[in-house]
């Protein structure tokens, strides 16, 4: 099965006042078609600047280095005007929050038939109707509504006219970003079982961003989590849960709420400052298992299993760490009010 | 163990953060509020100085026993040139600078005291007070301002004797319907957030809430307003004075009133009768203006911008090496 | 249909609120004229006529009755549409709206036309383009030209083009001849000549309309740019203009079609709010230009303290503001389906 999406070694850093933000710090990943994977991380760790970041929609004073392969063709270095013509005939995005994402003035049939018609300004108006009347119907919006304003619609609904917004023009690669957090949890139910109906029906590769590990063990394949602007592991969804290789995978874990929780977990410290974060690995200001190496050299991805990779120091590789690294790692009682 | 100088930093918190925005101001927005700030104190000093800085009184027509010459082209001894009544335009032009600020500060000031507390009072409270004056002075706004103006004008011209007066209060009941309109407004905005509700639920007195938290949010908007009416109000004291109301002749000197008799003296082509003192309503008001609009660029957070440095990705890395492991 | 009848509901609401309203207006107005000084008859008689005839003329007009009294005759005149009638020259208030407030409308309506014009053109760029010198120069134009006071701006259009270069006529709404010689049908001159098909007044009185309605015209677009420059920036940061990038939606029809659109929107309203500024403005541009107009009647009527004269046009101009607000609300809710409640 061949890779919809190659992300190599990419660097999405913000300019500002202060310095670079460094949202997203070479990260590599694959996804398949069909296949979904899930990207989780806490709020600020640069998942949605790689996500917008992937189909090129950074706003100014963002700057892209490495390569984003397309169908083998590199998204970072396409004229502006090649990418545009990509999205919706090829990329498609699902943003959070559904309220205020369509123009208040435009009624829903006005929506599709200006996306269908920018892409594809052959198909007679009754073919743009039925196309699009088609796949609001796979989300479950009656034909009857098609005429009505944005204004009429609920939160959930809303949502649904966007996904299939960005669906009508049949996307091989779909970015959805944290597309539930607003909604409900029943609204959530639902688009969650559309956008597995995606991956059966239509064959399409997805990214799911969301904080939400629930989510990801329901809805994806596999999950990359997101730390500091890096990928802390990757690996099969199913096996990252049962066995975590990265501290930080299983302290998120170990934070979820179930019915069995007796006791709140929580990770110590706060996320970092994306400018200048911690030395070496990004994480070891919070790591229970933090040993010398670790602020001293940034770790090396390594592959523990076959099919999965992490960046960690405590998965070596051996031969990189200097004498004596391994010993843990000293230090006093983190500050509660590390600054982001 | 606070030192002054700590206390003093304490205190002025508030303050300095309204004011931080000012610093960060960029591009645009700071050459405009600088520009305007420029401006606006050249007339300030105009104004302030003019018994040192004019050189004739305002309706002086003659010097040393001889009377100047009517209509004189500007020259040495008249600068701007003089007016059918041998008046020097540049001496009028600056104490013209003193009547207009004169006015448009008396009228600031009665706006923002008597707007400003009835549009806390009654945004806060709310209730029958509040809807018998947001009708009130939704009627106000029916009228077109300049009209109320000159009506209020013509009808004081006749009781109060300072031009001055009259046309300060004409210029403040115009206003009073913006500044009412603007705080109501922001009181009620702000009194549905939650910080205020959680001060009510503690059990804060309404009038303490007003001043801690309601006023000084508010209190933030009315600068840009204040600039923005100022500039307004001069330009409807000009009107007044082209149509003869407000400052009289004999009381002062003042710029729309010199523009209105310019009018005759253009078919003849004499144009520094005229020329000058529309000059100067146009400075003033610009200034006032770019001040008003470098405010609230800079202060209003929806247009703000922050700046934007550039990306290098060759920067150093954060591998910090082998020195902390030596620790 | 549904837009229908929730149109309809919006608009008994909205004359439902315009009642009160009014009813304050004209107390307004009421009280402001008697707090004046001295008795309003001999003001406007000149202050020389003998006191019986004062008494007479007080008496006729009904201004020895108490104050009560003459508010409800005042009130019941406005409503059966009388406006009363002017104490020097004893014409009804009436005739003089028909005749000079159709110049004065004529004047307007031009004026606002190129207001819209200016400012749409202006302030779309500069909100598109933000930052860029032409911004930075449709910006310092608009702060320029606002802070032009008409009648200045008059001043030197008639020195440049009336009297240096000669192209145009300085005052005045037509020349003597053509005023002659044009039927009257609606009053208003531009219709007027059209009406007739007489094509050499329409042109006289084109000439006679440029100067005074480009000025008021471009002063009050002034403040439209600042308006829609704001508006085009705010608008090109919402949430569906990202949205509509994100489907491929080419940055032109993002720009025209949701942007520049949605920007447009507020302007209807405010083109409704600035016309009580522009009503302003119009007293002074006519008596610059000695247009014949409502404002330039009441600027005639003031110098002759004629408070009955001047009572009745400062209602009219009022009750023109409150007519248009609501027309434009009207507009507003037609164009916002999000606006009618």
């Amino acid at each position: 099965m061949t890779a919809v999406l190659e992300v190599r070694d990419l660097r999405l850093w913000y300019g500002t006042a202060r310095g670079s933000v460094r949202a997203v710090d070479r990260v590599s990943l694959e996804i398949d078609a069909g296949s979904v994977l899930g990207l989780v991380g806490e709020s600020g760790c640069g998942k949605s600047t790689l996500g917008r970041g992937i189909l090129g929609l950074l706003p100014e004073g963002a700057r892209a280095d490495g390569e984003v392969l397309y169908k083998g063709r590199n998204l970072v270095t396409m004229s502006p005007r090649e990418l545009r013509r990509l999205r919706g005939p090829d990329l498609g995005l699902i943003f959070q929050e559904p309220m205020t994402r369509l123009n208040p003035l435009l009624r829903i049939e006005d929506h599709f038939r200006e996306t269908i018609e920018q892409h594809d300004s052959k198909l007679t108006p009754k073919d743009v109707r039925r196309r699009s009347l088609d796949t609001l119907g796979r989300m479950g919006i009656p034909p009857t509504r098609f005429r009505q304003y944005p204004h009429e619609f609920s939160g959930g609904m809303r949502q649904r006219i966007m996904i299939a917004l960005a669906l009508v023009l049949r996307p091989s690669l779909l970015v959805a970003d944290e597309p539930t957090t607003s909604l409900d949890v029943i609204v959530e139910a639902q688009i969650l079982r559309i956008l597995a109906d995606l991956k059966e029906n239509f064959d399409t590769a997805l990214l799911l961003i969301t904080h939400n590990l629930g989510i990801v063990a329901e809805a994806c394949d596999r999950v990359a989590v997101m730390y500091a602007g890096q990928i802390a592991e990757e690996g099969p969804a199913r096996d990252v849960f049962a066995d975590p290789k990265h501290p930080y995978t299983r302290e998120l874990l170990r934070s979820t709420i179930s019915l069995d929780t007796k006791v709140l977990h929580s990770i110590p410290g706060a996320p970092p400052n994306l400018i200048s974060p911690p030395s070496g690995c990004h994480f070891h200001p919070r790591c229970p298992d933090v040993m010398r190496v670790c602020p001293a050299h940034d770790p090396i991805e390594t592959q523990p299993d076959p099919d999965r990779r992490v960046l960690c120091w405590l998965h070596g590789p051996e031969r990189e760490i200097p004498e004596g690294g391994t010993a843990p790692l000293e230090r006093e009682q983190i500050a509660v009010a590390e600054e982001a | 163990m606070a030192t002054a100088a700590v206390r003093l930093q304490r205190r002025t918190v508030g303050i300095r953060r309204a004011l931080a925005p000012i610093a960060e101001a960029r591009g645009m927005a700071r050459t405009m509020l600088w520009t305007g700030v420029g401006m606006t104190l050249v007339f300030v000093l105009l104004a302030i100085f003019a018994p040192l800085l004019s050189p004739y009184g305002f309706d002086q027509y003659t010097s040393g026993g001889h009377r100047f010459a009517q209509l004189a082209h500007p020259s040495h001894a008249h600068l701007f040139g003089t007016t059918v009544q041998s008046t020097d335009v540049l001496s009028r032009i600056v104490w013209g600078a003193q009547t207009e600020l004169e006015v448009v500060g008396l009228a600031l000031a009665f706006g923002l005291v008597v707007g400003v507390p009835l549009g806390l009072i009654a945004g806060y409270f709310g209730g029958p007070f509040d809807r018998g004056t947001v009708l009130f002075m939704d009627a106000m706004f029916a009228f077109p301002p300049l009209l109320l103006a000159i009506v209020i004008a013509f009808l004081l011209g006749g009781s109060v004797n300072s031009g001055v007066l009259v046309a300060a209060i004409a210029i403040t009941i115009t206003y009073i319907p913006q500044y009412f309109r603007v705080v109501r407004n922001h009181v009620i905005s702000v009194r549905e957030e939650p910080y205020v509700e959680a001060a009510r639920a503690l059990g804060a007195k309404p009038f303490t809430i007003l001043r801690r938290y309601v006023f000084f949010n508010v209190v933030q908007n009315v600068p840009v307003i204040a600039t923005l009416n100022a500039a307004d109000a001069v330009l409807t004291l000009t009107a007044l004075g082209f149509l003869g109301y407000g400052v009289q002749p004999t009381q002062g000197a003042e710029w729309g009133y010199d523009v209105s008799r310019a009018v005759s003296d253009a078919a003849s082509g004499i144009w520094w009768t005229g020329l000058f003192p529309g000059l100067a309503i146009v400075l003033l008001v610009t200034g006032l203006t770019l001040l008003g609009e470098g405010l609230n660029e800079t202060i209003n957070p929806v247009l703000r911008r922050r700046s934007i440095r550039q990306v290098d990705f060759a920067a150093p890395s954060m591998d910090a090496g082998a020195e902390l492991l030596e620790a | 249909m549904n837009q229908g009848s929730s149109l309809k509901r919006y608009a008994i609401t909205r004359l439902a609120l315009v009642v009160p309203m009014v009813f304050i207006l004209l107390t307004l107005v009421f009280l402001l004229m008697r707090v004046a000084p001295g008795n309003p008859v001999s003001a406007s008689l000149g202050g020389h006529a003998p006191p019986a005839v004062i008494k007479e003329i007080s008496h006729q007009l009904g201004y020895d009755k108490p104050v009560y009294v003459q508010y409800g005759h005042y009130l019941g005149q406005i409503i059966r549409g009388n406006f009363g009638t002017t104490i020097s020259d004893r014409r009804s208030v009436g005739s003089i709206i028909l005749v000079n407030g159709a110049a004065t409308l004529e004047l307007t309506f031009f004026a606002m036309i190129v207001a819209v014009f200016v400012g749409m053109l202006i302030g779309l760029l500069s909100g598109r383009y933000r930052d860029s010198p032409l911004d930075t120069g449709g910006r310092l134009f608009g702060i320029v030209v606002y802070a032009t006071p008409v009648f200045f701006l008059g001043l030197l259009a008639q020195l440049i083009f009336g009297v240096w270069l000669g192209w145009l006529p300085i005052s005045d709404q037509a020349s003597p001849i053509t005023q002659a010689l044009l039927q009257t049908h609606t009053n208003i001159f531009f219709l007027d000549a059209i009406i007739d098909g007489n094509w050499s007044a329409l042109w006289d009185i084109t000439q006679h309309l440029i100067l005074p309605a480009t000025t008021l015209g471009i002063v009050y677009g002034g403040v439209f740019i600042r308006l829609i420059r704001v508006n085009v920036i705010r608008t090109m940061k919402e949430d569906y203009i990202e949205a509509a990038r994100a489907r491929g939606i080419k940055e032109r029809s993002v720009v025209y079609h949701h942007a520049f659109r949605n920007a447009l929107v507020p302007v209807i309203t405010v083109v409704g709010l600035q016309l009580a500024l522009l009503l302003g403005g119009a007293i002074l541009t006519e008596t610059t230009f000695n247009w014949p107009g409502l404002g330039h009647e009441l600027y005639i009527y003031l110098q002759n303290r004629d408070y009955a004269a001047v009572q009745g046009i400062v209602v009219v101009f009022a009750l023109v503001v409150v007519a248009a607000s609501i027309v434009i609300d009207f507009a507003n809710a037609f164009i916002d389906p999000r606006v009618r409640y």
